[in-house]
């Protein structure tokens, strides 16, 4: 069996998001960074289905040379080892990230054996595009499914359950080899342990210099790519005056006369 | 005049069953707007059931001129993701179409990435607003909506998923009915390998989280799975859903179906009551539709407190339970 799973580095946001001057990108000189919680469960998605069929995990990102940060995590969980297919930080549309990925796959592919399956997050925490993983299983002519929070390995299959609009689940079957989209819920992810970390420093990063966005195989065929990115704003939000109701239990009254007025509880 | 405007319409469930979901209606109010502005492009819709025949015909109220129907039972039995893409991408090409949108719902997002993966054209994902022109300018939401971003879409037919409940729904009465055209995609039987197989229904009795009136949240402040009776008697006593912080179902105290935020739920009820909650970012665009908010929190510096409309400062495990004891003494 293997298995690859697709995670994008993004900035821990706190409390509230600050801009560079130029609103070209998040100001991260205060932030650390992550990937989306969709992915980490995909990252222990593949971690767990490697250790119960045994076979070949491997994590892939498209980044900057830092986001060899968000591998090292993913193999300190128990991903066997890493693509890092380096840009130089500059931001990559989704046409083009699914282009090189689609390529890094059929390369990988080519060295290794197929992946029985690759997993995406259903969509990425910072852009939101909620279709790289859709454009690759295109480009590979493979089976896809986005938002599943349930993943059954049969032989030679897949079934799958997500989310049904109006309530309660509805389910999938997938022949393998087969993509996914994953969505937060489908599991609950390890905490790395220190012996995972140690480990994680020694397995294999495997590089590979992409640049800038563009330069993709997207941009050589002439096809459009995009959207294209001018502009980062803040959404205005409504400021709210807070009333302090009290402090402790003593503004337990005040409370429910609140509960009341509003209707909530019963006078 | 320009090629249509084609929007992709999913038909509701349960109640809704056999009329359009009120995305679809959002994102035809939010076409019939950028079709002004095209110099009255008309909109088409696609839809895919084997009844959609009057949900079609009553769009004409929303503005479409015509709802074209997929009733094959093969494609239209059950929903499949690859099925759907092909056949919107087949038909804007045979109408020429200048953009196609979809509802930014699970389906709609994932058939639009289907379509645009085909046509090879970009796809901005939860749109607000565009303005066309040679290439489109677009606004779109990023971070589940903290953030915005505006983009332009370069392509001959423009791919675009509208956020949900960015526009209100545009029903004009008296409107002449939508003509009704059936539609028979040539779909390859590899786009029909994935597709819905079964359903399960929802699991009975509990209050959902999305249509609660109240809901009382919980986050780290709340400190162990054991400690949540605390904020169960209280939502008991209001009628109230649990919703909780991601610290919450990372740790493993509480299910991820009762997470609210970017990667849970959104929801929208008349009080949320935030116990122990600090308000990160990926937390408010899940709750910052609610009607009231009420924060309860030892740091009255948290972040939460600039969205609260009420806050108590204390303990949560001294406030709570005061504030459900004085419930129940008032009801005697
Ligand atoms: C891409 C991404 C997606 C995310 N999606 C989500 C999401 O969907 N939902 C979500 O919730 N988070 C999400 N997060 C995580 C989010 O960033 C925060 O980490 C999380 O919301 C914090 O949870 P919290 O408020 O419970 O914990 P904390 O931030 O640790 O806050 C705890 C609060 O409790 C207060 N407190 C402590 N003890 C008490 C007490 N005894 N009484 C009263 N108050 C007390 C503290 O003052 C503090 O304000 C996401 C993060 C990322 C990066
Ligand atoms: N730069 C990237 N590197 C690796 N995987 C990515 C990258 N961007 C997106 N993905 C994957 O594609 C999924 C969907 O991304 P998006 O289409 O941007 O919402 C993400 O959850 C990741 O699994």
């Amino acid at each position: 069996m293997r298995v690859l799973v697709c995670v994008k580095r993004v900035p821990q946001t706190g409390g509230r998001i600050v801009l560079t001057a130029d609103g070209q990108a998040i100001d991260t000189k205060f932030l650390g960074f992550t990937i989306s919680p969709h992915e980490e469960c995909g990252v222990e998605e593949a971690v767990r289905i490697i250790e119960a069929q045994g076979g070949e995990s491997v994590v892939l990102t498209l980044g900057a040379a830092a986001a060899e940060e968000q591998l090292r995590d993913a193999m300190a969980l128990g991903v066997d080892r890493a693509v890092l297919l380096e840009t130089d930080g500059s931001e990559w549309d989704p046409v083009s990230t699914a282009a090189v990925i689609a390529d890094t796959i059929r390369a990988q592919e080519a060295a290794g054996g197929p992946f029985d399956l690759v997993i995406f997050g259903n969509e990425s925490a910072d852009s939101g595009g909620f279709q790289v993983g859709i454009r690759v299983a295109v480009a590979l002519g493979r089976p896809v499914v986005n938002g599943l929070k349930g993943l059954t390995l049969g032989s030679g299959s897949i079934t799958a359950r997500r989310e049904a609009a109006g309530g309660g689940w509805e389910t999938y079957e997938l022949p393998t080899p087969a993509i996914v989209g994953v969505k937060e819920g489908l599991n609950l992810p390890r905490y790395p342990s220190v012996p995972g970390r140690l480990r994680a420093k020694k397995k294999e990063v495997e590089r590979i210099t992409i640049g800038a966005s563009g330069s993709g195989p997207a941009a050589v065929s002439g096809a459009p790519t995009g959207p294209m990115k001018s502009m980062l704003r803040l959404p205005q939000e409504a400021e709210s005056q807070v009333e302090i109701l009290g402090r402790g239990a003593e503004a337990a009254p005040a409370v429910v006369d609140l509960l009341q007025k509003i209707g909530v509880v019963a006078r | 005049m320009s090629g249509p405007i084609l929007v992709l319409v999913e038909l509701g469930s349960g109640d809704g069953a056999g009329t359009a979901d009120r995305v679809s209606l959002e994102t035809l109010a939010f076409a019939r707007s950028l079709a002004d502005g095209l110099g009255g492009a008309p909109v088409e819709a696609l839809l895919v059931g084997s009844d959609a025949s009057g949900a079609a015909a009553a769009l004409g109220a929303h503005g479409v001129t015509t709802g074209h129907v997929v009733t094959d039972a093969a494609i239209a039995g059950a929903y499949a993701p690859a099925a759907w893409g092909a056949a919107l991408a087949e038909l804007a090409g045979a109408r020429g179409a200048v953009a196609i949108i979809g509802p930014g719902t699970d389906r709609g997002a994932e058939v639009l990435a289907h379509a645009a993966a085909r046509l090879g054209a970009p796809l901005a994902a939860n749109v607000l607003s565009a303005t066309p022109g040679d290439s489109w300018s677009v606004t779109r939401q990023r971070w589940a909506g903290s953030l915005l971003e505006d983009a332009t879409l370069d392509a001959s037919v423009r791919c675009l998923t509208m956020a949900p409940h960015a526009v209100a729904v545009d029903e004009r009465a008296g409107s002449p009915a939508a003509a009704v055209a059936s539609f028979a995609p040539a779909i390859a039987p590899a786009d029909l390998l994935v597709r819905v197989t079964g359903h399960e229904p929802p699991s009975k009795g509990s209050i959902s989280l999305t249509d609660a009136k109240v809901v009382v949240g919980g986050g780290r402040g709340v400190g162990s799975a054991a400690a949540f009776s605390e904020l169960e008697e209280l939502a008991e006593l209001l009628g109230a859903a649990i919703g909780v912080s991601r610290v919450v179902t990372s740790n493993g105290w509480r299910p991820h179906t009762q997470q609210v935020g970017q990667t849970g739920q959104r929801i929208a009820p008349d009080l949320y009551i935030a116990c122990g909650i600090s308000g990160a970012i990926q937390h408010i665009v899940g709750c910052k539709s609610a009607k009231r908010i009420l924060a309860i929190n030892t740091d009255a510096e948290s972040p939460i407190m600039a969205l609260a409309d009420y806050a108590v400062i204390g303990d949560l495990h001294q406030v709570v339970p005061a504030v459900s004891a004085e419930i129940r003494r008032r009801a005697g």
